[in-house]
């Protein structure tokens, strides 16, 4: 039974994964860019957080609704400061420039709140949980990112597929030629889309700091599981991502059950074996993003 | 650019009288810094010895990323094993410290093969994560290895039958060596049949392919050799500091000294990762007072030299590849002087 409880447990921490991976996903998507700051932008958003709560008190998820849009403006203003330029230098500068972002934000976090860990209470929220079973009992944190995680990604999918500003982010991610032609400016739809994103980047990083202890440096090692689960589930599929998470989770949890060091090795690999005999990942461009 | 239709006595130069400057200085920099360690003192030397690492490291992620636009965050996987393996063969195997340093680049390159079929699956930013990924995995199977000594590291006891002044002016020379190695077989690759198609394949890989040129194959042999610098850059590492660890050995602080001095430097010339590890080892001692301010004012200026001067320092002191020390590309001189038409490897312009 230890098993099943390790294996809920997993699932529900590939929530998490799937929450962080979708910026990630949808600013490939829509301009080709593979954001090497996403872990550090995660963390930004978690010590925004950590000042907002210690400043007044409020509890963090009632932080996050200040949260969110901040970042969602950081990433208007980065897109407008930095990506556009660097896409119309082009080559390797999208990804040198984020690289070089990842670096220093994480280094100014670092400067500015040491790198002690932090955390952010929920009080009793943080040890609630729903027992199943003598062996089986579900956090109700863990399983409310979760559920999040479910509803982001949701969300995104129907807001691409339907609304009109995700219709142009589809078409400039298609023809960025061609949807000049019709009135719209690209270097809008991509600062929209990147402030979308780092929206969601807001509630992970939120989300992973009310999970545990953070630091400056959290946030590159959560990137790395979050690309995984994007290669795993397969790129280009929003709940690809989310069965990659779930994957991801499941196997570092049953990893850590054989042996607490192992976890995240068995994760890594699992990772490797994906890439090695299933590259195209679990579920191959079900749906486009 | 010039349109030229080419005369009957036009001719095709690789050098410029910038080259043979360059040629000159390099010969007497070789003459030269054999002689430093008569020269300056113990921690000099160490210095010099670091740098001569920061210049191979970049060298060769110059080659991967300037070259084969392949943009790796995990090159310090080779850089550990080249260190560990350095270590092992030199300690435990008993094989002479000096012999060893070769073997361990061997090792590295022979790890790196497999490697590749795994990171070619990726592409472009992808590619990048996946390497560090990589990266970790190795320093995780590494720490699981006692023999190695697990998560806390081993101590390198080669050299401890040398006195300290004779050890690091041994290990100054190798590192020289290495370093000059280094750069060599990259001007070697960038002039040979196989630098003219990695400069079509940044071109156009699918007209390149269509032509004959192998892109996976020349691709793999650039990330095999990247690997072994990077190995040797270890081993010269663990030779200096004797004490290799896996936190610090397998630190991704190198993918991001590396990727800055390139940037910095100017990526896609072999001037510019010498540049870039030269100014980048300065600024790192003049600013060491700062503390981690250092690291936040070099990622400011590789963001800055990324959108606003993307040839780097090299391309700003050398009037845009006017001058070149390593004319690694074709120029085409026509009878009538007005007319010149340059053919240069210039930084990758396509992504994977």
């Amino acid at each position: 039974m230890q098993w099943l409880n390790a294996i809920i447990q997993g699932v529900l921490l590939g929530g998490l994964y799937a929450l962080l991976a979708a910026g990630l996903s949808l600013m490939f998507g829509v301009m080709r860019i593979v954001n090497l700051a996403h872990g550090a932008l995660a963390m930004l958003a978690a010590y925004i957080g950590l000042v907002i709560v210690q400043g007044t008190g409020v509890s963090p998820f009632l932080a996050m609704v200040a949260v969110v849009p901040i970042m969602a403006g950081v990433g208007y203003l980065l897109q407008w400061g930095v990506f556009n330029r660097a896409l119309r230098v082009g080559g390797l500068a999208p990804l040198l420039a984020a690289f070089g972002l990842a670096v220093v934000l994480t280094q100014l976090l670092q400067l500015k709140f040491t790198s002690d860990s932090q955390s952010l209470q929920t009080g009793s929220l943080s040890i609630a949980s729903i027992q199943i079973s003598d062996d089986i009992s579900i956090g109700v944190l863990p399983l409310i990112t979760f559920g999040v995680g479910v509803v982001v990604i949701a969300a995104l999918q129907v807001f691409i597929s339907k609304a009109p500003l995700g219709r142009a982010m589809r078409a400039a991610s298609d023809d960025p030629e061609t949807v000049p032609l019709m009135g719209i400016d690209n270097r809008q739809v991509y600062a929209l889309s990147t402030a979308i994103a780092l929206g969601t980047v807001g509630l992970a990083g939120m989300f992973l700091a009310v999970r545990g202890n953070f630091d400056p440096n959290y946030g590159q090692a959560m990137l790395i599981f979050a690309f995984e689960a994007v290669i795993i589930g397969g790129l280009g599929s929003l709940w690809g991502t989310l069965a990659g998470g779930m994957v991801l989770g499941v196997a570092q949890a049953l990893g850590s059950q054989v042996n607490p060091s192992y976890g995240v090795l068995v994760g890594n690999l699992v990772f490797l074996a994906i890439l090695a005999f299933r590259p195209s990942g679990l579920l191959p461009k079900a749906v486009t993003a | 650019m010039t349109q030229a239709v080419v005369h009957p006595h036009a001719k095709v130069k690789r050098a410029t009288k910038s080259s043979w400057v360059g040629l000159a200085v390099i010969v007497v920099l070789l003459l030269v810094a054999p002689a430093v360690p008569y020269l300056v003192d113990k921690g000099t030397q160490g210095s010099l010895v670091t740098l001569f690492s920061l210049i191979v490291m970049a060298t060769m992620w110059n080659l991967l990323a300037g070259y084969g636009g392949m943009l790796s965050v995990g090159q310090q996987a080779y850089i550990g094993i080249g260190a560990y393996a350095l270590v092992y063969i030199a300690d435990t195997v008993g094989i002479d410290p000096f012999m060893a340093v070769p073997i361990a680049v061997v090792i590295a390159g022979l790890i790196s093969f497999p490697i590749s079929f795994l990171a070619f699956r990726l592409t472009g930013g992808y590619f990048a994560i996946g390497t560090w990924v990589i990266a970790v995995v190795v320093m995780e199977i590494v720490q699981q290895v006692p023999a190695l000594g697990g998560g806390i590291g081993v101590t390198f006891n080669g050299f401890s039958d040398l006195t300290p002044g004779r050890r690091i002016a041994y290990v100054y020379w190798l590192s020289l060596v290495g370093v000059a190695l280094a750069v060599a077989v990259t001007y070697w690759i960038m002039r040979s049949r196989l630098g003219l198609g990695f400069t079509a394949i940044r071109d156009d890989a699918t007209a390149a392919a269509s032509l004959g040129v192998r892109v996976t194959r020349s691709k793999r042999f650039v990330f095999v050799v990247a690997a072994m610098g990077c190995g040797l850059a270890g081993a010269m590492i663990a030779a200096n500091t004797l004490r290799v660890q896996p936190d610090s050995i397998f630190s991704v602080n190198y993918a991001v000294f590396m990727i800055f001095i390139v940037v910095i430097g100017g990526i896609g010339t072999i001037e510019g990762p010498i540049v870039g590890a030269v100014v980048f080892f300065a600024l790192q001692q003049w600013l060491s007072d700062l503390g981690a301010w250092y690291l936040v004012i070099l990622g400011l200026l590789a963001i800055v030299i990324t959108l606003f001067l993307p040839r780097g320092l090299w391309g700003l002191l050398s009037g845009n590849g006017r001058i070149r020390l390593f004319p690694v590309g074709y120029r085409l001189v026509p009878p009538v002087a007005i007319l010149d038409v340059t053919h240069e490897p210039a930084p990758a312009t396509s992504e994977g």
